[in-house]
C-alpha cells in the first residue's frame, strides 16, 4: 500500500489536514506534504487510528485529497550554535534577511533555508582535553560570538558521562566541522559539532538547579524599576487594551534592560512594529556595552499576516534560544508580543480539531500551556558553577481590555509581576500607562521598600481623595486631604511618568532612580503651609514643573545641579520644616 | 475540459457539498442553476466530500444542478487599464464596459517579508487638525474609523482620499448602500479623482458572500501597483460587514465560534487584510484607510476589538467629530519629531488638559463649585472643541499648531501646561 513514513492527505480544513498512514507516527512530528513543486513543513497535532491530524506551517491553497505526505521522525527543532545572534528570524527558525535575497518582497511558500551560515569559519579555542569526562552540557571550547564567550557544549540530550578521545586544537573552523569524539560507557562512539539540534517545545535542563530569582532586572523605567520591579530571571507580564502602550513600553524595555541578551518574539502582532526593531536596533547603542543593540539580540519575527502555526511555534523557538544562551552563563531576557496571539492560534487549532472548547472558545489545557511556558524562565546553577538566567516578559492583548478573560487570568496565576496598563492613564496621557494602583511585584526594587510603601500610600490616599472629591466638590475638601492629592499628582507627574522618546528623560538607570526618587520622597514629607487651596495648586504645578525640566537634563551636569538648588529654594518658600 | 458533477449530497445556507475528484483547497467552480450560473470556492476537503461556498448564495440551487471546477483559484485583472472602471464582488465590471482579462493575479496572496519592509515616513496631510496635530496620519499605515450608524464615516473616508497625495485611490466596498457607493463615485468624479480611482463595489443588496472577496481583490490590485513603485490609497468600508459575513460561514460549517459567534481565526483573517499595508523598500507603498461600524457603539464588539490590536491606531468619529480620546495613530512619532520642534508637546499638552476639562465639566454638572482652575479649564475646553475638533476645521499643520499655542495662551499661565520651559520660551504667544 503506501511506502514506510509516508502517508496521503485525505481532508483539508484551513491550515489542517488529515492525513492516512500505515507506518509509526509520532505526537509533535514534522512531515513535509507535496504540493506541486513545494513541499510543506507541518506538525502532527492528534493521531486516531491510521489518520493523524496535522497543522500546516504555511498556506494551504491548492492541497487536494490524495497528496504525498513524509513523515521525518523528528520533533519540531531550532539548530543551536555560534551566529544566532543579531539574526531575524520567523517562528520556524527561517533567516528572514536571506529569505529576502532569495525570494524577494514576499515570503514564498515552502522555502526553508538554514538557520545558521554552515560556510563561516570561527576561531576556536579549546578548554577540554582528551582523557576528560564530560555531561550534557559540558564545554569542549568557545568561539567569539561579538563580545561573548560563545561555549560549545557537548548536546543537551546526551545521558550519561562522555569521554574525549579526540579533541581538535585551536583554530579556525566552520560549525558544521567535527570538533571532537566522545565515547560514553558502552562504547559507543559520538562526534561533537558547533552545532546542535533541540526540540523547541521541550525545556533545556542540563544545569544543576534552579534558584530563586533576587537581583532587580533594571530597565531603566522608574514605574517598573523602583515601584513594579522585575526580577533576573523572573517573570512578568503587560496586559492592556489595544493602544495603552504594551508595546512601545516593550520596545523600551528591550532597548534599557540590563540584560545580556535580548530574544524578542514579535508573536502575531504588526509587522510594522518589528520593522522598527529591525531597522533601528543595528544604529541604537546598549548603554551597557556601548555596542549596538542588534549585536545582542535575537528577533523572532511572526507577525498577524504570517501562517498561524507558526505563530505557535515561534514562542517556543524564542524561549529555546533564550535558554541556549543561558546554558553559556549570559542573562536572557525574552520579551513576548504577544502571548494572546499565541494563545489565539491555540485556539484556532483547537476548534478545527472539533475539541471540547473551554471559557471564550479556548482550549481546556491553555492555562497549563500558559504556565508551562512562564516556567521556562527562571535563574539557574549551571554544571560549571556559574549562575545563569531566562528572564520571560510577555505582553497579554485581553479582548475588550478585560482582565477577566482567560489569556490574562491563566498568566497572572504564574508570573512575578504584574504590569497592568490602563486605558484611563493613557487617555490622559500618563505614559508608561503602567497602573499604579492595580499592578503588582513580587521582586525586590531599586530603592529600599519601607520608602516605596510610603510613596505608593501618598498614591492611595491622593486617589481616595480625589474620588471623594468628585462626591463632595473642591469646596468640601480640607486643605490637608487636598496637599494628598496634589503630591499624589506629583509624584505622577514627575517619577511616574517617563517619556520614552526622549534620550535622558526616557533611559533613568540605577543611580539616578535612586537619586530623584529621595528628592521626590523629601518633597511628599515636607509638610507645606499655604493660605488657600489656588495658592497650592499653583506653586505645586510651579514645582512640578522644575522637576519635569529637571528629568530631561543630564544627571550631574551644571544644568542639573542649577535646577536641584532651584528646587530646593522652591521648596523653602513654603516648607514648614524650613 | 475539466469534469462537471452533478451530485450535490447537502445544501445548507450559502454552503454547498458535492462528491468529487481532484479538487484542490480554495479552488473555484461554477455552479449553474435554473437561476444562472454562479462562481463557489472550495472551504473544505473531507475525504471525496468537497464543500463550496457560493457566492450568489444558496438560494434556488437544487440537488441535480451541475459543478464545474476551474481548476484555478479566484484571480483578478491587474494594471492601469484598471483605473477609472468599477466592478463588483466577483470582480466584473459594474459600469457597463468590457470585461478585462489581462494580468490575471491571485487574491489573497503571501505575506509581505517583514525584512523588506521599511520604516514609515511620510506624513499625509489631511488639514483636518485632530489628524494632523494630534493622530497624524502616516503613508503605509493601517487605521480603521470606529464609528456607529449614522455618522458621516464615508464623507470623512473621501474627503482624506482626496486630500491625500497619493497616486491611486482603490475603494472597496463592502455591504455599501447604493447611495453610499454613488456618493463615493460622484465626490471622486466632480474632483477629477475617478481616473486615479478603482472601484470594487458591493452593494447591500447584492449576494453576502461575494463581500468577502472585494477586500482581497482590491488589496491585490494594490500591491501589484506598489510593486511598480505607486503610492496607493485603498479604501474599506465597511469591514463589519465583511466580518459578518465570515461569521455567516463559519456558522453554516458549523465551526466552533469563539465570541459572540465569530470564528476563532476572526483576529487571523482581519490581519490578512490589514498587513498588506506596506512601505516596500525600493518601490511603492499601499495605505489602508477602513471604516468599522461598532455595533451598539461598543468598542469591545469582537470586531472593533480585534481591528483594534491589528491596525496602527484607530479614529474615533463620534458626534460627527473625532474623538481625543481613545483616537490613535501609532505611527505619529515617526512623524511628528520632524514636522515643527513643538509638535509632540502641543500634542500632549492639549490633549491632557482636555482631558482635565473632561473632569471638571463632570464636576460642574453635579453643581459644584467652580475654583479659578476650572474655570480656566471650562474656557479652554469650549475653545479646543470649536478650534480643533470641529471637522468643518481645515487648515494646515503649522496654522493649527500657533492655533494651539494661542489657544494655551489665551486661558493659562504657562506653568499649568506643563511644557517645557524652552519650548515656552520659543512659541508662547506674547501679545494677544
Amino acid at each position: 500500500m503506501l511506502d514506510n513514513n509516508k502517508g496521503r492527505v485525505v481532508g483539508v480544513n484551513g491550515n489542517m489536514l488529515t492525513v492516512e498512514f500505515d507506518t509509526k507516527v509520532t505526537q509533535n512530528e514534522v512531515a513535509y506534504v507535496r504540493v506541486g513543486e513545494e513541499s510543506l513543513k507541518c506538525e502532527v497535532i492528534r493521531v486516531r487510528g491510521n489518520r493523524a491530524d496535522m497543522q500546516v506551517f504555511e498556506s494551504t491553497n491548492g492541497l487536494s485529497v490524495g497528496d504525498e505526505v513524509d513523515f521525518t521522525d523528528e520533533l519540531l527543532s531550532v539548530e543551536l550554535g555560534p551566529g544566532l545572534l543579531s539574526q531575524v528570524y520567523d517562528g520556524l527558525q527561517n533567516p528572514l534577511n536571506l529569505l529576502a535575497e532569495k525570494s524577494g518582497f514576499f515570503l514564498q511558500r515552502g522555502l526553508y533555508l538554514p538557520a545558521l551560515d554552515y560556510e563561516k569559519v570561527w576561531d576556536f579555542t579549546v578548554m577540554a582535553k582528551v582523557g576528560d569526562k564530560l555531561i550534557a552540557s559540558g564545554r569542549l571550547g568557545f568561539v567569539y560570538e561579538g563580545m561573548f564567550k560563545h561555549y560549545i557544549m557537548l548536546p543537551f540530550d546526551w545521558r550519561g558521562e562522555w569521554e574525549v578521545i579526540e579533541i581538535k586544537d585551536n583554530g579556525s573552523y566552520k560549525i558544521g566541522d567535527v570538533i571532537a569524539k566522545v565515547k560514553n560507557a558502552n562504547g559507543e562512539i559520538r562526534e561533537v559539532t558547533m552545532v546542535q539540534k533541540w526540540p523547541v517545545k521541550i525545556p533545556i535542563s542540563a544545569y544543576k538547579e534552579k534558584l530563586l530569582p533576587t537581583q532587580t532586572l533594571v530597565t531603566r523605567q522608574r514605574i517598573i524599576d523602583s515601584f513594579f520591579p522585575v526580577a533576573v530571571g523572573g517573570t512578568f507580564c503587560t496586559p492592556g487594551p489595544f493602544g495603552a502602550g504594551k508595546t512601545v513600553l516593550q520596545h523600551a524595555i528591550s532597548q534599557n534592560a540590563e540584560a545580556d541578551i535580548v530574544i524578542i518574539a514579535a508573536c502575531g502582532e504588526r509587522a510594522g512594529e518589528v520593522v522598527e526593531i529591525l531597522r533601528e536596533f543595528p544604529h541604537l547603542k546598549d548603554p551597557k556595552t556601548g555596542r549596538t543593540l542588534i549585536e545582542r539580540s535575537i528577533i523572532i519575527c511572526n507577525t498577524s499576516s504570517m501562517p498561524v502555526a507558526a505563530r505557535e511555534a515561534s514562542v517556543y523557538t524564542a524561549v529555546t534560544l533564550a535558554e541556549y544562551y543561558r546554558q553559556m552563563g549570559l542573562n536572557s531576557l525574552l520579551l513576548a508580543d504577544s502571548t494572546s496571539r499565541w494563545a489565539q492560534a491555540l485556539r484556532e487549532m483547537s476548534g478545527r480539531l472539533e475539541e471540547i472548547p473551554g471559557e471564550e472558545a479556548f482550549p481546556a489545557y491553555l492555562e497549563s500551556l500558559i504556565a508551562a511556558f512562564y516556567e521556562r524562565a527562571g535563574l539557574v546553577r549551571l554544571e560549571s558553577g556559574e549562575l545563569g538566567s531566562v528572564t520571560i516578559g510577555g505582553s497579554v492583548s485581553p479582548a475588550g481590555g478585560n482582565f477577566e478573560e482567560p489569556v490574562t487570568q491563566s498568566t497572572l496565576k504564574v508570573v512575578g509581576a504584574f504590569l497592568g496598563l490602563s486605558r484611563e492613564r493613557s487617555d490622559a496621557r500618563r505614559y508608561p500607562a503602567i497602573h499604579p494602583l492595580d499592578s503588582w511585584s513580587k521582586y525586590h526594587g531599586v530603592v529600599d521598600a519601607a520608602d516605596i510603601n510610603r510613596a505608593k500610600a501618598v498614591l492611595r490616599q491622593g486617589n481616595d481623595v480625589n474620588q471623594m472629591m468628585k462626591v463632595v466638590g473642591e469646596e468640601g475638601t480640607n486643605i490637608d486631604d487636598f496637599m494628598l492629592y496634589l503630591k499624589s499628582e506629583f509624584l505622577d507627574y514627575t517619577y511616574l511618568q517617563q517619556n520614552t522618546f526622549d534620550k535622558v528623560d526616557g533611559t533613568t538607570d540605577y543611580d539616578r532612580q535612586r537619586y530623584m526618587f529621595s528628592k521626590v520622597l523629601e518633597v511628599l514629607n515636607t509638610e507645606f503651609d499655604f493660605t488657600d487651596k489656588d495658592e497650592a495648586r499653583s506653586f505645586i504645578l510651579n514645582l512640578r514643573q522644575m522637576f519635569i525640566d529637571c528629568n530631561y537634563l543630564e544627571f550631574q551636569s551644571d544644568e542639573f545641579k542649577a535646577q536641584e538648588a532651584a528646587i530646593a529654594a522652591k521648596i523653602g518658600e513654603h516648607s514648614k520644616n524650613a | 475540459m475539466r469534469k462537471v458533477y452533478h451530485k450535490i449530497l447537502q445544501i445548507a445556507g450559502n454552503v454547498i457539498t458535492v462528491e468529487a475528484e481532484n479538487v484542490a483547497y480554495n479552488e473555484l467552480a461554477e455552479v449553474t442553476s435554473s437561476r444562472g450560473t454562479s462562481l463557489a470556492q472550495v472551504i473544505r476537503l473531507q475525504d471525496s466530500k468537497v464543500s463550496l461556498q457560493v457566492f450568489a448564495g444558496g438560494r434556488g440551487i437544487s440537488t441535480g444542478d451541475e459543478v464545474r471546477f476551474l481548476g484555478h483559484e479566484m484571480q483578478v485583472a491587474s494594471g492601469e487599464d484598471l483605473l477609472g472602471r468599477v466592478f463588483n464582488g466577483r470582480g466584473l465590471p459594474r459600469d457597463g464596459k468590457p470585461v478585462l482579462e489581462d494580468n490575471l493575479i491571485n487574491i489573497g496572496g503571501p505575506s509581505v517579508n517583514p525584512a523588506k519592509r521599511i520604516i514609515p515616513r511620510n506624513m499625509i496631510r489631511t488639514g483636518i487638525p485632530m489628524i494632523d496635530v494630534f493622530n497624524t496620519l502616516v503613508e503605509s499605515q493601517k487605521l480603521p474609523i470606529f464609528s456607529v450608524a449614522g455618522e458621516p464615516y464615508n464623507q470623512l473616508l473621501a474627503r482624506i482620499a482626496l486630500q491625500a497625495e497619493v497616486d491611486v485611490i482603490i475603494l472597496g466596498g463592502m455591504g455599501l448602500k447604493y447611495d453610499d457607493y454613488l456618493y463615493f463615485k460622484n465626490t471622486l468624479d466632480a474632483n477629477g479623482a475617478l481616473a486615479k480611482s478603482i472601484l470594487f463595489v458591493h452593494t447591500a443588496s447584492d449576494p453576502t458572500v461575494e463581500c468577502l472577496m472585494v477586500p482581497d481583490m482590491a488589496l491585490a490590485v494594490a500591491e501589484k501597483l506598489a510593486i511598480d513603485g505607486k503610492r496607493v490609497l485603498v479604501l474599506l468600508s465597511d469591514m463589519t460587514n465583511f466580518a459578518d459575513a465570515m461569521k455567516e460561514i463559519a456558522i453554516t460549517m458549523e465551526q466552533i465560534p469563539s465570541n459572540r459567534g465569530y470564528p476563532g481565526d476572526l483576529y487571523s483573517q482581519l490581519a490578512a487584510r490589514y498587513e498588506k499595508a506596506v512601505d516596500f523598500d525600493g518601490a511603492g507603498s499601499i495605505t489602508i484607510l477602513a471604516v468599522t461600524t461598532m455595533p451598539g457603539d461598543d468598542v469591545t464588539h469582537p470586531i472593533p476589538d480585534n481591528t483594534g490590536y491589528i491596525t496602527e491606531g484607530q479614529f474615533y468619529l463620534k458626534n460627527g467629530r473625532i474623538e481625543p480620546f481613545g483616537s490613535l495613530s501609532r505611527l505619529k512619532q515617526q512623524v511628528n519629531g520632524t514636522t515643527r520642534a513643538d509638535h509632540r508637546a502641543i500634542m500632549d499638552a492639549m490633549i491632557r488638559l482636555y482631558s482635565d476639562f473632561k473632569s471638571t465639566l463632570e464636576k460642574q454638572s453635579m453643581g459644584f463649585q467652580m475654583s479659578t482652575w476650572d474655570k480656566k479649564l471650562l474656557k479652554y475646553g469650549k475653545l479646543f472643541e470649536s478650534r480643533m475638533m470641529d471637522l468643518a476645521v481645515n487648515i494646515p499643520l503649522e496654522e493649527a499648531l500657533d492655533l494651539g499655542w494661542k489657544t494655551l495662551a489665551e486661558c493659562f499661565e504657562p506653568a499649568e501646561t506643563g511644557i517645557k520651559t524652552d519650548l515656552v520660551k520659543d512659541y508662547w504667544p506674547e501679545n494677544l
